[in-house]
């Protein structure tokens, strides 16, 4: 049986890890009917509804572990901003079709290595929902990784454009790799896997894919944290305010 | 953008080991890889296939639906080129 500090801590990951997913996938799923091609406005709308998927599992496992009777739905129509715990790359505006490949780049070179990990971890619950999501992550960075390499080694519009948005998202990558004391706890227990480790898999992997697209990578200088604590940019109360409307407006309703 | 530069292809998706791939439809791809990866999204969101084949239409020989008379109408009236003489042992499935 698990200590109610473990179980706490345990209850906080899989919350960050839905909210990034669930905030990440309505983000994409904006594109829909105005991606630039059809082809890729499918894709896009694909890649949204494997993240609303992730998002599922991983709240509904949140509100088992904190066994206070909430469920997925709850947990995502009926809480704040200010309680949300997503990243705040995640959140960051769609701007043009190439920062929504940059921001999503960033984020499924994190998640591929992440969830490759996980699926190995102690935690059955978590441990299978990996297992799932890393296949179809692996999709994603594979998308991603290829668009980025087209549009910053494309055209010099592509090439400023993707360096633009690599130099406006670069802040908000450094809270992917944060650690507090919960999640000591649980790399301890072998539930979730080391961020430094995780930090040097994606560095290498970005590293790879932005000398194939002739992008310099930024330096790390001053990180944007706060997400993780429901500190957010502005842009998620605009998010959650069409996400959540529907059921705030009708309480309940089935269809 | 400019459009044209993105070319046709063909795609084609076998169903299931065993089987042939058949053609599914077209999409239009800057190149090779982002053509499986549309083929990918497009035409396998329903557990579809476990392969997929995109032909630029361009490699494509076709041919013209006015021969059609004098290239396929002389086998209608030749049925002894159906192998319909054979019992077929049950199982054989796709033949």
């Amino acid at each position: 049986m698990m200590d109610p500090e473990t179980r706490q801590a345990l209850f906080g990951y899989a919350l960050r890890l839905g909210d990034t997913s669930l905030v990440l996938g309505h983000r994409l799923s904006e594109w829909c009917g105005h991606a630039p091609e059809l082809e890729e406005d499918i894709a896009l709308t694909n890649v949204a509804l494997d993240l609303v998927g992730h998002a599922r599992l991983l709240l509904a496992y949140a509100g088992e572990v904190e066994g206070e009777g909430r469920d997925e739905d709850r947990l995502a129509y009926r809480r704040d901003v200010l309680d949300y715990r997503n990243h705040l790359l995640a959140e960051q505006p769609n701007r043009d079709f190439g920062h929504t490949i940059v921001r999503q780049f960033l984020h499924d070179a994190w998640a591929v290595e992440l969830y490759d990990r996980l699926a190995g971890s102690t935690d059955a619950g978590l441990a299978g929902i990996a297992a799932k999501a890393v296949k179809e992550v692996r999709y994603h960075v594979r998308h991603s990784g290829d668009w980025l390499i087209r549009l910053g080694d494309g055209t010099d519009v592509s090439h400023t454009r993707m360096r633009d948005a690599l130099e406006r998202l670069w802040p908000c990558t450094g809270e992917m790799f944060e650690r507090d004391s919960a999640e000591d706890r649980l790399v301890a227990a072998g539930i979730a896997p080391d961020p430094a480790e995780l930090r040097a898999a994606w560095n290498a992997r970005v590293a790879a894919v932005l000398a194939e697209a002739t992008l310099e990578r930024p330096a790390d200088g001053w990180m944007q944290k706060g997400g993780r604590r429901g500190e957010h940019s502005e842009h998620l109360g605009y998010l959650l305010a069409e996400m959540q409307f529907l059921p705030r407006a009708y309480p309940d309703a089935v269809w | 953008m400019d459009r044209k530069d993105w070319p046709l292809f063909e795609i084609f998706i076998r169903p299931k080991n065993g089987l042939s791939h058949k053609h599914v439809g077209s999409l239009h791809a800057a190149d090779a890889r982002m053509a499986l990866d549309n083929a990918r999204d497009v035409y396998t969101r329903r557990g579809e296939g476990v392969s997929v084949w995109a032909v630029p239409a361009a490699s494509i020989a076709a041919s013209d639906p006015s021969d059609k008379a004098s290239l396929f109408e002389p086998a209608d009236d030749k049925v002894y080129r159906h192998p319909t003489f054979y019992d077929i042992p049950p199982e054989v499935k796709n033949i």
